[in-house]
C-alpha cells in the first residue's frame, strides 16, 4: 500500500538533505563580515525608511473586506461551472440571479465611494 | 481510509481550543479568530461525514459556512476597526462604558 | 424549480427583492429626506404582510424539502412582518432626532426580517443556519448604528462576538447531528432518530444547538450580553431586536426541538426545565436592582425568554406539546405588542446623549402626560401579568399547558417569579404617579400611534383572547 509512495519519500528525503547540506556548508565555509549596512532588513536594495511595523491606512482594510466578500462567491461559481452543461438553461438563469444580487452589493459599494482610493 | 472518528476527535479538539480562546483571550481580534476556528472545526466534521456517507450534502454545507463566515468577517472587522478608531484599543476588558 | 416552489416563499422573495431595490433606490434619495426610505420600507413590509395573509393554499415543502409553508409559518411570518412595521414606525422619528438617520437602517431592518421569516419556514438545518445569520448580521450592524457613539459601538461589538460564538455552537451541533443521522433535513432527522440508535452524537449535537439558540434568545446562563447590548444599542433597534430575534429564535426551537429532536426528550427535558426555571429566576431577580429603564427592560426580556421557553419543556409529550406551543406562540404575540409599546414610551422620553433613561426621569409623568403614563402602566401590568392585559392571558395559557404536562414545579416557579417581577414593574408605575417631576416627552405621529395602538391592543385583545388563541392553536396543531 504505502510502498507505491516510496519514490516520493525518497524525493522528499533527498531534496531536504541537499538543501540542508547547502545551508550547513555555507554556514561553515562562507566568509562573514558583519557591518551595519549588512544587518539591515532587505528591501529590494533600498535603504529602509522608518520601523517595519507601520500602521496601515484603514482604506486597506476596506478594500480587503470587499475583496473577501466578492472573492468568496467563487466557491459557488466553481462547482456550478463544472456541471454547467448538465444544468442547462435553468442553471444559467439561477446563476444570473445570484450574480445580480452580488451586483446590487457592488453598485452600492461603488456609489458609496468604497472603491475610490482618495 | 482513515476512520471517521479520528476526524471527529481532531475537530472536537479544534472546537474546544476555539471555545477556550473566546472565553480566555481579551483581544477582540483573537476572540474573533477563535470563533473562526470553531466554524472550521465544524467544517472538518462536515467533510469527514460527507466522505463517509458518500453524499454531497455535507460538502455543500461547508460552502455555506465559508460564505457566511466571510460575511461575518466583513462585519466583524468593520466593527473592530470602528471601535479601534474611537478607543485606540481592541481589549474587551476596556469596553466598560455599559454598566448597571 | 416550479411555481409551487416560488409560491411557498413568495412573501420572502418579494421582501428580499424589495430590500435589494431599496438599497439602490436609497442611494438616489438625498440626505435629510430619508423619511422616504422609511416609507418605502414600510410599504414593502405591508406588502409582505398582505402576501403572507393571502397565502392560503395547503401546507407543503418546496425547493427539495428545504423550506416549508404551513399554518405555523404563516402565523409567525405575519407576526414578523408586523414586528418589522412597528420597528420602522419606532425608528422613523428616533433616528432623525438622534442624528443617525441613514437609509441603510431600513434596508438592514428589511434583511433582518427576511432572515427571521426564513427561519420560520426552515425545513432543513442548512436553511436554519442561513436564516440565523441573515437575521443576526444586520442586527450586529444596527446595534452599532449610532457610531461613533462609544456605547453603541461597544454594544455592536459585544453582540457580534457573542453572536458569532453562538453561531459556532449551532454549526458544530448541526455538524454532529449530520454525522449522527446522515441528513440535514428535519424530516430526515425525525426518521433517523425515531428508528432507534442515533446515539450519543445526536444528543451532543442537539445540546450544542440548544446552547447556540440559548445565546440568541438570551436564556440564562447565556444571557450576559443582553443588558449591555440592549442598553448600548439605539432604543429603536433594541425594541426590534428584543421582539424579532425572540420570535425567530423560538420558531427555530420549535422546528428543531419540538419536531426533529422529539426522540431525545428523555435527555433534554430536564435541561430545558432547568434553563427555563433559571432564566425566570435570574432575569427577574437581577431586574430588581436596575435604575436604568433600558437595562430594566433587558432583564425583563431575559425573564420573558424563560416564560416562553416553558412552552418547550414538554417537548417529548405529543399530547401536551401542541397546546403548550400554541400557548408559547400566543405569549410571543402578547410580548411583541407589550414590548413595542413599552419601548415606544421609552423612546418618547429619551433625550440625546442617553439622558432621560433613568427611572427617576419618569417622575411626574402621570400628572403631566396622563395618556402616555396610562399606556406605560398598561405595558408594565402586561409584563407583570395583571388583568386586564394580554400578559395575564398569555401567562394563564402557558401555566395551564405546563401543568397539563405535569410540570407543577415549573408552574410554581413561574407564578412566584411573576410576583417578584411585580415589584420592579409596579415601581415604574409608582414613580410615574406618586413622585413629583417635570418630564419632557417627544411627540411624533408614528411614535404616538405605536404606543397608543399597542396599549389598546394589549387591553382589548385580553378581553376577547379566544379568537387569537384559536388562530395560534390552529397554526400550531397543523404541525403535529
Amino acid at each position: 500500500m504505502l510502498l507505491q509512495y516510496i519514490a516520493i519519500a525518497i524525493l522528499i528525503f533527498l531534496s531536504t538533505a541537499l538543501a540542508g547540506l547547502v545551508i550547513v556548508l555555507g554556514e561553515l565555509f562562507g566568509p562573514r563580515v558583519k557591518t551595519n549596512v549588512k544587518s539591515m532588513p532587505y528591501e529590494s536594495g533600498m535603504t529602509p525608511i522608518g520601523p517595519g511595523t507601520r500602521r496601515m491606512p484603514v482604506r486597506f482594510y476596506l478594500i480587503a473586506m470587499l475583496f473577501i466578500l466578492f472573492d468568496i462567491e467563487i466557491i459557488f461559481l466553481l462547482p456550478w461551472a463544472v456541471v454547467f452543461r448538465k444544468l442547462g438553461v435553468f442553471g444559467l438563469v439561477e446563476m444570473l440571479i445570484f450574480i445580480l444580487i452580488l451586483l446590487v452589493g457592488y453598485l452600492y459599494a461603488w456609489k458609496k465611494g468604497a472603491l475610490e482610493w482618495e | 481510509m482513515v476512520p471517521v472518528t479520528y476526524y471527529v476527535a481532531l475537530s472536537a479538539v479544534l472546537f474546544v481550543i476555539g471555545v477556550l480562546g473566546v472565553l480566555l483571550r481579551r483581544n477582540a481580534l483573537i476572540i474573533f479568530m477563535s470563533v473562526e476556528l470553531m466554524l472550521n472545526s465544524a467544517n472538518l466534521v462536515f467533510v469527514a461525514f460527507a466522505r463517509l456517507f458518500e453524499g454531497l450534502a455535507g460538502q455543500v454545507f461547508v460552502f455555506f459556512v465559508m460564505t457566511v463566515a466571510a460575511a461575518e468577517v466583513a462585519v466583524g472587522l468593520a466593527l473592530i476597526v470602528a471601535i479601534f478608531r474611537s478607543k485606540r484599543s481592541v481589549d474587551v476588558d476596556q469596553m466598560s462604558s455599559l454598566k448597571g | 424549480m416550479t411555481q409551487a416552489d416560488l409560491y411557498t416563499l413568495l412573501p420572502l422573495i418579494v421582501l428580499v427583492i424589495w430590500a435589494c431595490a431599496l438599497l439602490l433606490v436609497d442611494l438616489l434619495i438625498p440626505r435629510g429626506r430619508k423619511g422616504i426610505t422609511a416609507f418605502l420600507a414600510a410599504l414593502g413590509l405591508a406588502l409582505t404582510l398582505g402576501l403572507t395573509l393571502a397565502q392560503v393554499s395547503a401546507a407543503g415543502t418546496a425547493f427539495q424539502g428545504m423550506v416549508v409553508l404551513d399554518g405555523f409559518a404563516r402565523f409567525v411570518n405575519a407576526l414578523l412582518a408586523l414586528t418589522g412595521l412597528l420597528g420602522v414606525g419606532l425608528a422613523y422619528g428616533y433616528v432623525r432626532r438622534m442624528g443617525i438617520e441613514r437609509g441603510e437602517y431600513y434596508t438592514l431592518l428589511l434583511f433582518s426580517v427576511a432572515g427571521m421569516m426564513l427561519m420560520a419556514q426552515a425545513a432543513d438545518l442548512i436553511v436554519v443556519f442561513l436564516a440565523l445569520e441573515l437575521l443576526s448580521i444586520p442586527l450586529y450592524i444596527l446595534a452599532a448604528f449610532a457610531r461613533p457613539k462609544e456605547t453603541s459601538e461597544e454594544a455592536g461589538l459585544k453582540y457580534f462576538l457573542l453572536g458569532a460564538f453562538a453561531t459556532g455552537f449551532v454549526v458544530y451541533g448541526i455538524a454532529l447531528t449530520f454525522g449522527a443521522t446522515g441528513t440535514t433535513s428535519l424530516s430526515g432527522i425525525i426518521a433517523a432518530a425515531s428508528n432507534g440508535d442515533a446515539g450519543l452524537l445526536l444528543t451532543i449535537g442537539a445540546a450544542l444547538i440548544l446552547v447556540g439558540f440559548g445565546f440568541k434568545v438570551a436564556v440564562v446562563p447565556f444571557h450576559m450580553w443582553t443588558p449591555d447590548v440592549y442598553q448600548g444599542a439605539p432604543s429603536a433597534v433594541t425594541a426590534f431586536m428584543a421582539a424579532g430575534a425572540k420570535i425567530a429564535g423560538f420558531a427555530a426551537l420549535l422546528r428543531v426541538f419540538g419536531l426533529a429532536f422529539s426522540s431525545l426528550s428523555a435527555d433534554l427535558t430536564a435541561i430545558l426545565w432547568t434553563l427555563s426555571a433559571l432564566t425566570m429566576i435570574v432575569g427577574n431577580i437581577l431586574a430588581i436592582a436596575q435604575t436604568n429603564i433600558k437595562r430594566l427592560l433587558a432583564y425583563s426580556s431575559i425573564a420573558h425568554a424563560g416564560y416562553i421557553l416553558m412552552a418547550f419543556v414538554p417537548f417529548g409529550n405529543a399530547e401536551v406539546l401542541p397546546v403548550s406551543v400554541a400557548a408559547g406562540v400566543f405569549y410571543l404575540v402578547a410580548y411583541t405588542l407589550t414590548n413595542f409599546g413599552a419601548w415606544a414610551v421609552v423612546i418618547a422620553l429619551e433625550k440625546a446623549e442617553g439622558r432621560g433613561l433613568d427611572l427617576d426621569d419618569y417622575a411626574g409623568l402621570g400628572r403631566k402626560y396622563p395618556a402616555l403614563a396610562a399606556a406605560m402602566t398598561v405595558f408594565m401590568l402586561s409584563l407583570t401579568g395583571v388583568p386586564p392585559t394580554l400578559g395575564l392571558v398569555g401567562k394563564f395559557y402557558l401555566f395551564r399547558a405546563v401543568i397539563a404536562g405535569g410540570f407543577y414545579g415549573l408552574a410554581v416557579i413561574g407564578v412566584l417569579t411573576s410576583l417578584i417581577s411585580a415589584y420592579y414593574y409596579l415601581r415604574v408605575v409608582v414613580i410615574m404617579y406618586m413622585r413629583e417631576g417635570e418630564p419632557e416627552r417627544v411627540s411624533e405621529p408614528w411614535l404616538n400611534l405605536t404606543w397608543a395602538a399597542s396599549a389598546l391592543a394589549v387591553v382589548l385583545i385580553s378581553l376577547v383572547p379566544a379568537p387569537l388563541f384559536a388562530w395560534a392553536s390552529q397554526a400550531v396543531f397543523a404541525l403535529f
